[in-house]
């Protein structure tokens, strides 16, 4: 499913003194089954972004269109929020059922689905982010952080988005939980050719997992375009509090010691690959 | 160098409630001397023990066998409670869950209020805590318009103003942006480095263990590693055994150590890497 985002604003507080432009003539698209990631400093709009892409805010002008339907202007936001699915931060704060198959199955109950296509749906929903079937009637208390988010996520995906947004989702795991979350999140991507967007502040995970970054600095678009081209604006990017890989530090720090090797490499084994010819290149000459 | 944390054969375990498994051992019989003036850093994955530990160190948790002694008091010394945890001050996770009052000054100064310490007194401690963490001119600020970094400067500011010896930060920069983890990281850092403060730093962020003089790390209640980061840091491979992970310079060396480039395996900075390679220009 794709989006398209026009000349959006929001105000907070309107008319109050507590009035507070948070995005400000916002526009971009993203085509269907594309991985976005959304970069920014805490204030710079991201969140206040990404709840209009579910209609849980309605922009102060501007115009959200979701494959084809303008969801600014529809009363019936029903049909946009079951395909549209947000995991807020910190989701297993939200977990409130006595099992997880509950928890998860929640949402799809609600829509009024028959008892064995709530079934299927949790089973599936958590055999995708690798939860064991057999944990169905566990309390989500006695799980590990890792494991909580996990259950959150799959009530989202119960729901079968065709946009699945995340905020921050590994916000608080230690790195292994970070990876195979993430490495759930690729799969699912994948699996289901859904289109996904990831709200984060690792500029590591962003450079491994997405095909466009939109950067959000004080409630504008600030860069848009490819890990890439986003990542070669290293001064640009510290000026709005943001960083870029490691790896992508000492890249420019060679380069301006005067080794030449390329300026777009986001990951270690890409730098290794370029590192290695190098030295060998000097060895050999 | 006198140690200001000492834990001897320190063991935390529950009774889970469950049949088979009737004991959990969250840290397991540790001994441990932490220096004064250190800034050490423990590491480990989620449910290695590294919160249940530092939750000791000023008496919020007793140990069920063994002993903890700050600045040479017992824990478990009931007496002693309220000097402990002058000593060593902690700061948390989250820092909306941390500041009290409506205004800066007066959440910096709710805890040396509670010591019923002179209004004069107080002044002058809130001051120097606001300005250790470069945060005075925003004293009369509400704490809810403030970033989560500036928040989180200022929980630290709170416990600064008790005089501490020691400060304990529980993963203190997991919930912020970039930015907001750099201004913490300088900060503490700074009052290691100028006030002589110890510092005890939980973290999942590799590149804030690597600014340490010392690296502990957790694994199941076990101390799986202890040492300088570069000690640590160059068992690659044994860190990501123990699910977590090297700063990604640390990890390039290591590649490159396997393609057999001559490289050493202690490099943990942009800059250590940067000299290396120049060195064949």
């Amino acid at each position: 499913m794709s989006i398209q985002v026009e000349n959006i604003s929001f105000i907070y507080n309107e008319g109050t003194p507590f009035e507070s432009e948070a995005l400000k003539d916002v526009s971009f698209t993203i085509e269907d089954n594309e991985f976005v990631g959304i970069i920014g400093h805490t204030g710079s709009g991201k969140s206040t972004l990404i709840q209009h892409l579910n209609g849980l805010l309605k922009p102060t002008s501007g115009r959200i269109t979701i494959n084809g339907i303008d969801i600014t202007s529809t009363k019936n936001l029903k049909n946009i929020r079951r395909e549209v699915g947000i995991v807020f931060q910190y989701p297993e704060h939200q977990l409130f059922e006595e099992t997880i198959y509950k928890d998860i199955a929640f949402g799809p109950s609600n829509l009024g689905l028959p008892d064995d296509e709530i079934k299927m749906r949790v089973f599936e929903a958590m055999k995708t982010v690798g939860l064991d079937v057999s944990m169905k009637d566990m309390s989500p208390f006695e799980l590990s952080g890792g494991e909580r988010r996990r259950v959150a996520i799959a009530g989202v995906l119960s729901m079968m988005p065709k946009i699945l947004i995340l905020d921050e989702p590994t916000a608080g795991l230690d790195p292994r939980g970070r990876d195979e979350i993430l490495g759930k999140i690729k799969e699912i991507h994948e699996k289901y050719e859904m289109t996904t967007i990831l709200v984060s502040h690792s500029m590591e995970d962003i450079a491994k997992l997405v095909n466009k970054i939109i950067v959000m600095h004080e409630g504008k678009v600030s860069l848009i375009g490819t890990p890439r081209e986003v990542f070669k604006n290293v001064e640009k990017l510290e000026q709005m509090g943001l960083g870029v890989p490691q790896i992508t530090y000492l890249m420019r720090d060679l380069r301006k010691n005067g080794i030449e090797l390329p300026d777009d490499i986001l990951t270690v084994d890409e730098a290794k690959r370029c590192i290695l010819e190098y030295l060998r290149g000097v060895r050999d000459a | 160098m006198e140690n200001i944390i000492m834990a001897r054969d320190l063991t935390f375990s529950y009774e889970t409630g469950n049949e088979e498994n009737k004991k959990k051992i969250v840290l397991n019989s540790l001994n441990i001397d932490l220096e004064e003036g250190k800034f050490i850093a423990i590491i480990g994955h989620n449910g290695s023990g590294k919160s249940t530990l530092a939750k000791h160190f000023n008496a919020l948790l007793m140990p069920t066998e063994g002993d903890v002694y700050v600045n040479g008091m017992n824990t478990k010394d009931s007496a002693h409670v309220w000097d402990i945890r002058q000593t060593a001050g902690m700061v948390f996770q989250n820092p909306d869950n941390q500041l009290v009052a409506t205004v800066v000054e007066e959440d910096v100064a709710f805890g040396p209020e509670n010591l019923g310490i002179d209004p004069k007194e107080i002044r002058k401690r809130v001051d120097f805590a606001l300005n250790a963490v470069d945060m005075f001119k925003y004293k009369d600020s509400a704490p809810h318009m403030l970033s989560g970094g500036q928040k989180q400067r200022i929980a630290i500011a709170g416990v600064i103003a008790m005089r501490p010896q020691c400060i304990i930060l529980d993963e203190p920069t997991a919930m912020l942006d970039p930015m907001g983890r750099k201004e913490v990281i300088n900060t503490i850092q700074r009052l290691n480095k100028e006030n002589g403060i110890t510092i005890i730093l939980i973290t999942h962020f590799m590149e804030e263990a690597v600014l340490a003089d010392r690296v502990i790390v957790m694994d199941d209640g076990n101390i799986a590693l202890d040492g300088t980061p570069k000690e640590v840091f160059k068992e690659v491979k044994k860190l990501k055994d123990l699910g977590l992970d090297v700063p990604q310079v640390t990890e390039l060396a290591y590649k490159l150590k396997q393609e057999g480039i001559d490289i050493p395996t202690e490099i943990l900075t942009v800059d250590e890497m940067v000299r290396f390679i120049c060195q064949y220009k």
